[in-house]
């Protein structure tokens, strides 16, 4: 029973929308929506993944590059490639960070500044190690009861943006990486959580049914087939909470934690074109990047049975 | 062998206590088939689901070879029965492999052991382990994926096997099909099985002994023709239908029915012999058989009175014959389209062995309300 009243539950998704997402109404969205979110995001990936995997139609290849082509030369005339071109080693260091720092960082030596690339995969990755299990967790029958409630929670947290995290969690936890790692690692959570429990509470009670009636144990039953046969719709949260995690690090700056935002924000306040862009151009391949990596994992680990796009 | 003992359900709902199953007494004798059957909510699923304790009973007890199953410990009597669902419910995300294998899995078999028996168990339901074994279910037809959730069932020998609408989701003329193969399939491995179904048609198809079931109560248990010629009451006279005596004739075959031994003529016979033949027996008409026994054609008596000859130059084609393993039904529906009201009765390579009569059908039919 509890578990038909989970399934029958408002659950809602996050889809490639994440950052346009607050026009968020409780009602009414339920696992069509979930489908529909499915359906959608494998279109939108689909075309992806014809770019990512260069089976671009030439024709489309010469307009990009002859695109490409005009930038570079407005660039190059316009001097900006050559301001870009000079502030690489910045670039590179606000990029990358030092190991040394990491270490320093993981071992809990908070002083220590995290980088763009390090601040994306600290947060992200310990958003991933808690929301994925937490979101499984919450869909526990025994959850049911408090499921809904920590969900609407959420989504409220959700509608507050991302900026808005950060300075708060500055509030808490002082200047630094340490803060601005709290901040996005809340901001990157909830997608997830909420994707985790989404999936897995819209797993069909018939192959619970059919779980249980073989005699597989609850544990059983939920790594054999709730995870796997919600993998994808979790993978789906993974990406969303990444790209607005890639994309709210360059924030990370206004609150002292390093990263590419150094750049952008130096660029504005000093008018300097070329900083900026200097920033802002790693920062959009960063996020492409990610993205596409993310594509990949889904396509590639999510079992072909259950896996819309193969 | 199942026996259910007193056996109750009472759901507790908002709207007050549902009485699922009403102290349900009975038992399902080694190797047959069961089928629970009844109007929609009178509780047959809940019944079932009590054996394999996926519904905890109210009250009342369950014995599987003897064993108190409401004393077993539930994942261990789960994985010795065999259980499948109208859903089918096979694990999208494993293949047909994966899916056939999960209860031996589960029990630690072997890999080798188990994964060869899927491949034995795909081609007893006719579907090729070389193309089916790496498929994921939605790679398969309903019809297969109905196959692969019964030898999934099956995968680890369990004795005891409980169905639950398992050919619900499947067009009529592959359901006849799959219920078919399972029968023959049944004739081998003899499972105790409790099989539910809403299908008069299906349950007299394939019991050995049918449930009916009214809100709750069991109204009637018996074998399916028992069943068809005394319905216990109204509720179970208009459940099986008013023409509960025209499927009792399904349940017949032509051999039992038949007359055996029949006088026969050859071609070389005399006319005279014929006619002697018959008023021997006091028929109107005898088969003329060929040199191995085929029946080839008839000869009528009116014909053959008073004329000289050999049969084999004044016998009539014959218009139609049954097979002895065929069942009553299509040996009345070949009579009526031949408009004839006997017909030869032949073996699978056409050997004549007996003759079935209307009046021998009718009473045969009869006998079960004559010995009363
Ligand atoms: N979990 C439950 N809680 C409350 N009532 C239930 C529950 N399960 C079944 N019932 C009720 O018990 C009765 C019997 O249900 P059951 O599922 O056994 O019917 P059924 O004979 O299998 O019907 P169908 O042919 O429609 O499948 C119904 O009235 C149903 O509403
Ligand atoms: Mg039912």
């Amino acid at each position: 029973m509890n578990r038909a009243a989970s399934e029958d539950a408002n659950v809602r998704t996050y889809e490639d929308d994440g950052f346009r997402d607050t026009d968020y109404q409780a009602a009414g969205r339920t696992r069509n929506r979930l489908k529909s979110g499915i359906d959608r995001l494998a279109g939108a990936m689909r075309l992806a993944d014809a770019i990512g995997a260069g089976t671009l139609k030439r024709f489309n290849g010469v307009i990009y590059a002859l695109a490409l082509f005009a930038l570079g030369a407005w660039a190059w005339a316009s001097g900006i490639l050559q301001s870009i071109w000079e502030l690489r080693d910045d670039v590179i260091y606000l990029t990358f960070g030092e190991w040394r720092d990491v270490t320093e960082f993981l071992s809990g030596d908070f002083s220590a500044t995290l980088q763009h690339i390090p601040l994306v995969l600290v947060s992200g990755l310990l958003a991933i190690l808690v929301g994925v299990p937490f979101g499984v967790w919450l869909s526990r029958p025994y959850m049911a009861r408090y499921a809904e409630a920590l969900m609407q929670v959420l989504n409220v947290g959700t509608t507050i943006p991302t900026l808005a995290i950060l300075a708060l969690s500055m509030s808490v936890l002082g200047i630094g990486s340490l803060p601005a790692v709290f901040g996005l690692f809340v901001a990157t959570l909830l997608p997830i959580v909420r994707n985790a429990y989404a999936g897995c509470s819209s797993v069909p009670s018939h192959l619970i049914e059919s779980a249980t009636g073989m005699g597989m144990t609850p544990r059983q039953i939920m790594m054999r087939v709730e995870v796997p046969n919600a993998l994808f719709v979790i993978f789906a949260g993974i990406r969303t909470a990444l790209a607005i995690n890639v994309g709210t690090v360059p924030l990370a700056f206004l609150i002292g934690g390093g990263g590419l935002g150094e750049l952008i924000f130096q660029g504005i306040a000093l008018n300097d074109f070329g900083m900026m862009l200097a920033g802002a151009i790693p920062v959009a391949l960063l996020a492409v990047f990610v993205d596409f990596l993310l594509a990949q994992g889904q396509y590639w680990l999510v079992p072909r049975g259950v896996n819309p796009l193969r | 062998m199942i026996r259910l003992d007193e056996l109750t359900k009472v759901f507790g709902t908002p709207a007050g206590d549902i009485t699922a199953a009403d102290r349900i007494d009975m038992e399902v004798p080694e190797g047959e088939i069961c089928v629970l059957l009844g109007p929609s909510g009178c509780g047959k699923t809940t019944t079932m689901k009590m054996v394999n304790r996926l519904v905890e009973p109210t009250s009342g007890r369950i014995f599987i070879d003897g064993t108190d199953v409401t004393k077993t410990d539930p994942i261990t009597l789960r994985r010795r029965i065999g259980y499948v669902i109208q859903q089918i419910g096979l694990f999208p995300n494993k293949t047909v492999e994966e899916n056939i294998c999960a209860v031996p899995d589960l029990l630690g078999w072997d890999r080798k052991k188990s994964r060869s028996r899927a491949a034995e168990l795909l081609e007893l339901v006719a579907l090729d382990p070389a193309v089916f074994l790496k498929r994921f279910p939605k790679e398969l037809s309903g019809g297969q994926q109905q196959r692969v959730g019964v030898i999934r069932a099956l995968a680890a020998d369990p004795p005891v096997m409980l169905m639950d609408e398992p050919f619900g989701a499947i067009d009529p003329i592959n359901r006849e099909v799959i219920q078919d193969e399972f029968l023959r399939m049944q004739s081998e491995i003899k499972k105790t099985i409790m099989f539910v179904s809403h299908d008069i048609d299906e349950a007299v198809k394939m019991a050995d002994r049918i449930a009916i079931f009214d809100s709750g109560k069991l109204i009637q248990y018996d074998t399916p023709d028992d069943l068809l010629a005394h319905p216990k009451n109204n509720f179970i006279a208009d459940f099986v239908g008013g023409d509960r005596t025209l499927k009792r004739l399904r349940l017949i075959t032509v051999e039992e029915a038949m007359m055996k031994d029949p006088p026969r003529v050859t071609a070389d016979d005399s006319l005279s012999d014929a006619v002697a033949k018959m008023e021997e027996h006091g028929h109107q008409s005898i088969i003329m058989v060929g040199p191995r026994g085929r029946a080839r054609g008839a000869i009528r008596l009116s014909d053959a009175r008073g004329q000289k000859g050999r049969v084999g130059e004044h016998y009539s084609k014959l218009p139609t014959t049954v097979r002895i393993n065929e069942d009553l039904r299509n040996a009345v529906s070949a009579m009526f389209s031949a408009d004839e009201t006997w017909l030869a009765c032949v073996d699978d390579d056409g050997n004549y062995k007996g003759y079935i009569t209307q009046r021998g059908i009718t009473h045969i039919l009869g006998a079960t309300y004559r010995d009363q």
